[in-house]
């Protein structure tokens, strides 16, 4: 044999594995610490950047902050205008996001056929989600305000948001509706029942706790954009509400609303932040608190739909 | 015979029942089609509003002062063309946030994935997937207000709107979410393979550097990118942080404008449709997306490279 037993290399020693042992399990050690440090620092510093803005934005809050218009005076400002505008334009999102993305879902995964055209939409959805923000704002600007006309307006912002939301949407619903099993499509289609009965009737019913999270995660999101709104050209200091959706006369319901100029929570936080006045920063500080309040507390809701139907469904 | 007759019938409600109900389905199918087309449609018109725009921008601008030109300045009498003041402040301040959030969001991926007990992980996932929701403003408001002062006590001559600090809590906003996707992508590696590492006697470490990491390299390459195309196409912070001074510099102490920062600087003034200075914030969205275009495509063909099957 060209190697004796007793030329044991170095390294295969008793004593430099034992070494070479501790030595690992050291750095295993190590490790742990480090990735317990790392992580605790980073949600340690987001929890103080929390508190801080909270606490920043204290002196504000209370019932004026809520109904009173921007105003030059800090301690007068408030975000009436810019709370009404947001919950009007997360009404036009969610009634165009939620229908166009969950039908979109259903077709891609109840319908298409497995072709080079159904993986042009899938690429397409993808591609979409990872689209900067902002180059919806200009997608918005070229073509809803001024190749369609919306101008400036709620309608505006509330297409553009609900763009950048569909494929959020879409997503969503398609894993809630793939989690459903082959089985009772087969038992129903068994019985005689056609795709869209089969989808209506048995598909859709089990998906909804997935489809409903996806909705508000997506109008989570849609909520705290500023860039594409600010793009498309929201004022910031608007001092009037946009007209009434409910009105006196017959048929009681208008929608002059959506032609109208607005302004959004995150766009009336931007102008605060930017304004050289410190006493403004106070301003945007609750502002900021209150908007971020609203994205955990859909998040929050999200979750606790997702859960609730989970634990109701047993197959 | 009457029951004949009956069936004769049945049958005939029957079957014009099904040809109902077939014609509904085909209508109702069209009809999701459509809404899975919205999709394309939206991509298309993105490029052609990005590119009808930007040509008549390059119709008053030669492509050469574009690109070469080191002075951003439409909205001036002076005016000049040149993107690479813009694209600097871009990379700079990306190059910020990913110096934080790769190591950073690697390693909290790798101790989440094979250090954490179940229940620290199935805590601090949810958390980490909230923080992705948090409004990209609120993020400028704790870059302007808090890391900017505290870095001008480590750094005194560091300016009020400087990228070291829109870069840095970039880098924070995106640690949770390149955590969040690259733990998913280590938790996919199946276990044998963690396993037959731990049978030779590695060490957690050794199995998870050497085993998990390069088995889940194509869904880590996935997390960078993604955090790349945020840190890129990231707006507020850098609006409000870095300053709107467009400064061909790669120095991260000095304040810049980014291409975002700029179409938001043109967007809060009035600026009539079909101006120049309207058309220079599309030739700058184009760059933006070109500039995503490039990190995806090297990020696909990394995933394509490294692809492990087993």
């Amino acid at each position: 044999m060209a190697t004796l037993p007793n030329a044991v290399p170095e390294y295969l020693k008793p004593d430099s594995i034992r070494t070479g042992l501790s030595r690992r399990k050291m750095l295993d050690q190590v490790f742990v610490i480090v990735g317990l440090v790392l992580m605790f620092a980073c949600l340690g510093i987001l929890a103080i950047l929390f508190m801080n803005l909270v606490m920043d934005g204290s002196e504000r809050f209370g019932w004026d902050f809520f109904t009173n218009f921007p105003s030059r005076r800090a301690e007068r400002a408030g975000i009436l205008g810019a709370w009404v505008g947001t919950s009007l334009i997360m009404l036009v999102t969610a009634f165009c996001a939620v229908p166009v993305g969950v039908a979109a879902a259903i077709y891609l995964e109840e319908y298409a056929p497995k072709n080079w055209f159904t993986a042009i939409i899938e690429i397409n959805v993808t591609n979409l989600a990872g689209v900067p923000s902002i180059v919806y704002g200009l997608l918005a600007l070229g073509l809803f305000v001024y190749q369609f006309g919306l101008g400036q307006s709620i309608a505006a912002a509330g297409l553009t948001l609900a763009l950048l939301i569909l494929p959020i949407v879409i997503v969503a619903t398609r894993e809630s509706i793939r989690a459903v099993p082959k089985s009772i499509r087969e038992a129903a289609y068994g019985l005689g029942a056609t795709r869209w009965e089969v989808t209506k009737d048995h598909v859709l019913p089990y998906s909804t706790g997935g489809i409903l999270t996806g909705m508000i995660l997506g109008l989570s999101r849609a909520i705290g954009e500023t860039a594409p709104i600010i793009t498309i050209g929201a004022l910031s200091f608007i001092a009037f509400l946009p007209s009434s959706p409910v009105t006196s006369e017959f048929p009681f319901i208008s929608f002059a609303w959506l032609k109208d100029p607005f302004t959004a929570m995150p766009i009336q936080m931007f102008n605060w932040v930017s304004r050289p006045d410190q006493a403004f920063q106070a301003n945007a500080a609750a502002a900021g608190a209150i908007l971020l309040g609203m994205t955990l507390l859909m998040n929050a809701v999200a979750i606790w739909i997702r859960y609730r139907f989970r634990k109701k469904i047993n197959w | 015979m009457v029951s004949t007759a009956a069936t004769k019938s049945n049958d005939l409600v029957l079957r014009s029942g099904l040809r109902y109900r077939k014609i509904r389905d085909r209508i109702i199918e069209t009809l999701l089609l459509a809404a899975g087309l919205v999709a394309v449609f939206t991509t298309l018109a993105i490029v052609v509003i990005l590119l009808s725009e930007s040509s008549a921008f390059f119709e008053h601008v030669s492509l050469k002062d574009f690109l070469t030109d080191t002075m951003w300045t439409p909205l001036f009498a002076d005016a000049h063309y040149g993107i690479l003041p813009l694209v600097a402040g871009t990379l700079t301040t990306t190059m910020v946030a990913l110096v934080v959030a790769v190591p950073v969001g690697t390693i909290i991926a790798i101790y989440l994935s094979e250090f954490a007990s179940h229940r620290l992980r199935e805590t601090v996932k949810p958390i980490l997937e909230l923080l992705g929701a948090v409004p990209t403003v609120v993020y400028g408001y704790f870059a302007l207000t808090a890391v900017t002062p505290l870095l001008q006590k480590l750094m005194p001559e560091l300016p009020g709107f400087n990228m070291l600090s829109a870069g840095l809590v970039i880098g924070l906003m995106i640690v949770p979410y390149v955590a969040s996707v690259s733990e998913d992508a280590m938790r996919s590696v199946p276990r044998y393979m963690r396993e037959g590492s731990y049978a030779m006697g590695a060490t957690r470490l050794q199995t998870a550097l050497r085993v998990v990491v390069p088995g889940a390299f194509s869904g880590l390459a996935a997390a960078f990118i993604l955090g790349i195309s945020r840190a890129v196409g990231e707006t507020m912070v850098v609006a409000i942080a870095a300053g709107m001074q467009p400064n061909f510099t790669f120095d991260p102490r000095e304040q810049a404008a980014t291409i975002t920062a700029y179409i938001v600087q043109v967007s809060l003034g009035d600026l009539p449709h079909g101006s120049i200075g309207y058309q220079s914030i599309f030739a700058a969205g184009l760059v933006l997306m070109l500039i995503t275009l490039i990190f995806n495509v090297i990020g696909f063909s990394l995933t394509r490279k490294f692809r492990e099957a087993y």
